[in-house]
């Protein structure tokens, strides 16, 4: 039975995986940009989640709204302000200028907050739990999994049914004809990436309820963010909730034999994925070009 | 310049013929010949630096020709043949635990170095052989989760010391002024091998191949360049020499850790330095290290906002001035270490070809 549990948990972890990974695959699937400071602007979230409460002595909850619609709002800035450029200099400029941004976003958060641990205080929603039979449902890492599980088929379904949607696939398929058929591109590629940071850093926050939050936190959440996005495949968003749960189950079960190696079990899972499958569980093998 | 492509020299000596009037293809120039005589002249006085200058002065320059030996490297891999990597503190890692294992055993950490620098190149083999289906971003986020995988296996393993790291004994017990001259020695060395070893490269066929495989790697194999096998050799050498440059980081500090060693931030003072100075140029990384270094040494004190003003100025030069700092000076036709074709007496060079490519994408 234990055994059960444990693969309840990973799946949970699975799902806060995803809820980050998620905006990395949309802007992947959408504009082909790895955003390398992926995992620091969920960071940025959670400190802005902090000194919102702190500010205004709010609870989370309460915080929670006033962030998300400001890391949107980063997100738009950034995609009109650098990201648009950097696509367009040139296919390795992306990368280089989002690695530059993750550095700064670090040093910055370190100057500013310094670069101890922080808790993320959210009553007692870190320790609450239902107990069924053997089972432990944590009520914050289930509010986790349903969130990714609302936030990918919101997605989903919002590109397949409205007319946001569509302009976003025709972009995605071929930005030339899109552009040809009056389809204003920078804004739209500016409310994916707003989108993408808005998820990130709601995820970021969640997480950090856990764990708490420190400035370097953002590359380990980039790299897990980018494993799950590649097991799962590229370009589909369900399959990034596939691939963050295997990384999850894998890291709890792991964990259960030897605490230190269950880190390394789900980065060599990834490796083994991309040796045997390297377009993915979901993907197609033209799109890892 | 996609004609460049797989036999550049036959290519242009037909264009060259082709062409009315008397041209000529020239591969040098006198700019090239002062500035490698002038080098040739700085490194004979360096290699004397020790008998005229205290420890406090070879120290800092043991960090400056690191810091240069990591750019060319970098820039060998990034610049030239397209493939960036924020994972290569793997090789710093292998190359620095392979000397100590060396010592340990009883060797030179003199041979280590050498020892840590194959023992990178054969890891090399199957690390690329899984990364060798991506490109771009995936590439670069994957060579990253390598090196994390080691760091993981290190920071656990206790035969190499674990989380705490491991000394080298052997060197601690030298006198440190004759100790502090070999290693400066040696960095210097291994410096001059590196740059000298990557120009040479980039001069021969593999550095066309290599840039045409950058640019346009569909068009490059077409021309009748390996592509896969061109990848391939770039990376394998720069893995061999960041495992040099690994096993030169333990013997000048005597110690090593996985946090330390294995850590990310190498990644990103090499973009930076590359960035800066120049990507795919010969003398850009150079001349970054050069700044990366004084800027370090002159501002570290105030904290990490250096870091802040060097990535913003880095994201600043890949948006507006992508060749770098030497681009700007290369657009006047300069070029210190030529390795292109220049048709002498024709009209000015065009991109690509009269100096060492263009930045990112051309």
């Amino acid at each position: 039975m234990t055994w059960v549990n444990d693969v309840f948990q990973g799946l949970f972890l699975g799902g806060a995986y995803a809820l980050t990974a998620v905006g990395l695959s949309l802007m992947f699937g959408v504009m082909r940009l790895v955003n390398l400071a992926h995992g620091d602007l969920a960071v940025c979230g959670t400190y802005l989640v902090t000194t919102v409460m702190a500010a205004l002595g709010v609870p989370l909850w309460l915080a929670l709204p006033v962030m998300i619609p400001l890391a949107f709002g980063l997100g738009m800035v950034l995609q009109l302000g650098l990201f648009d450029r950097a696509l367009r200099t040139g296919p390795l400029a992306p990368l280089l200028v989002t690695f530059g941004l993750s550095v700064i976003i670090e040093n910055l958060l370190q100057q500013i907050y310094s670069a101890n641990t922080r808790g993320v205080g959210a009553g007692n929603l870190d320790v609450a739990a239902v107990h069924l039979g053997g089972l432990v449902l944590p009520w914050l890492a289930m509010l986790k999994l349903l969130l990714a599980l609302v936030v990918i088929g919101g997605l989903s379904a919002l590109l397949r049914l409205t007319g946001w949607g569509r302009r976003v696939r025709a972009t995605s398929d071929d930005l030339a004809i899109a552009r040809l058929q009056g389809i204003r591109v920078r804004p739209l590629f500016a409310t994916v990436t707003g989108i993408a940071i808005g998820a990130a850093a709601l995820a970021g926050t969640l997480n950090a309820v856990t764990t708490g939050v420190y400035p370097t936190l953002g590359t380990l959440t980039l790299i897990f963010a980018f494993e799950a996005v590649i097991i799962g495949g590229l370009g589909s968003l369900w399959g990034t909730l596939v691939g963050g749960m295997l990384l999850g189950v894998t890291q709890v079960l792991v964990s259960q034999v030897s605490v230190p190696y269950a880190i390394l079990a789900s980065q060599l899972l990834f490796l083994v994925v991309l040796a045997v499958r390297p377009h993915g569980l979901f993907g197609t093998p033209q799109a890892a070009g | 310049m996609a004609a460049t492509g797989s036999s550049g020299r036959p290519a242009l000596d037909a264009m060259a013929a082709a062409a009315a009037g008397p041209v000529a293809v020239s591969r040098w120039s006198r700019t090239a010949t002062v500035a490698t005589s002038t080098a040739g002249l700085v490194l004979v006085l360096l290699v004397a630096l020790p008998y005229l200058a205290g420890t406090g002065i070879t120290q800092a320059l043991v960090t400056l020709f690191v810091l240069v030996s990591m750019a060319a490297l970098w820039n060998l891999l990034a610049g030239y043949a397209g493939m960036i990597s924020f994972g290569q503190q793997a090789y710093l890692g292998i190359g620095a635990y392979v000397v100590y294992l060396v010592a340990k055993g009883g060797l030179t950490p003199f041979a280590g170095i050498v020892a840590g620098a194959l023992a990178c190149g054969l890891a090399a083999v199957p690390i690329f052989a899984l990364l060798r289906p991506l490109t771009g971003g995936y590439f670069a986020v994957a060579t990253w989760v390598v090196a994390e995988c080691l760091f993981l296996y290190v920071t656990n393993a206790l035969w190499l010391g674990g989380g705490t790291g491991v000394g080298l004994q052997q060197l601690s017990a030298m006198p440190p002024v004759l100790r502090q001259a070999d290693t400066y020695w040696e960095s210097l060395a291994l410096m001059a091998i590196i740059v000298a070893g990557v120009y040479l490269l980039v001069r021969s066929r593999f550095g066309l191949d290599s840039r045409a495989t950058r640019d346009e790697p569909a068009a490059a194999a077409a021309m009748g360049v390996e592509v896969g096998r061109t990848r391939w050799l770039a990376y394998l050498l720069a893995a061999a020499g960041f495992g040099a440059v690994g096993g030169m980081l333990i013997v000048s500090t005597l110690y090593t850790d996985p946090a330390s060693v294995f850590s990310i931030n190498y990644s990103a003072d090499m973009l930076f330095m590359v960035v800066i100075g120049g990507l795919g140029t010969m003398e850009g990384p150079i001349i970054g290290a050069v700044i990366f270094f004084a800027v370090q040494e002159e501002f570290a004190k105030y904290g990490a906002w250096y870091l802040v003003a060097i990535g913003a100025v880095a994201i600043a030069v890949v948006l507006t001035a992508p060749a770098g700092l030497w681009g700007l000076a290369a657009r006047r036709g300069w070029s210190l270490l030529p390795v292109g074709y220049r048709v002498r007496g024709g009209p000015p060079p065009g991109p690509g070809m009269g100096r060492g490519g263009g930045g990112p994408g051309g």
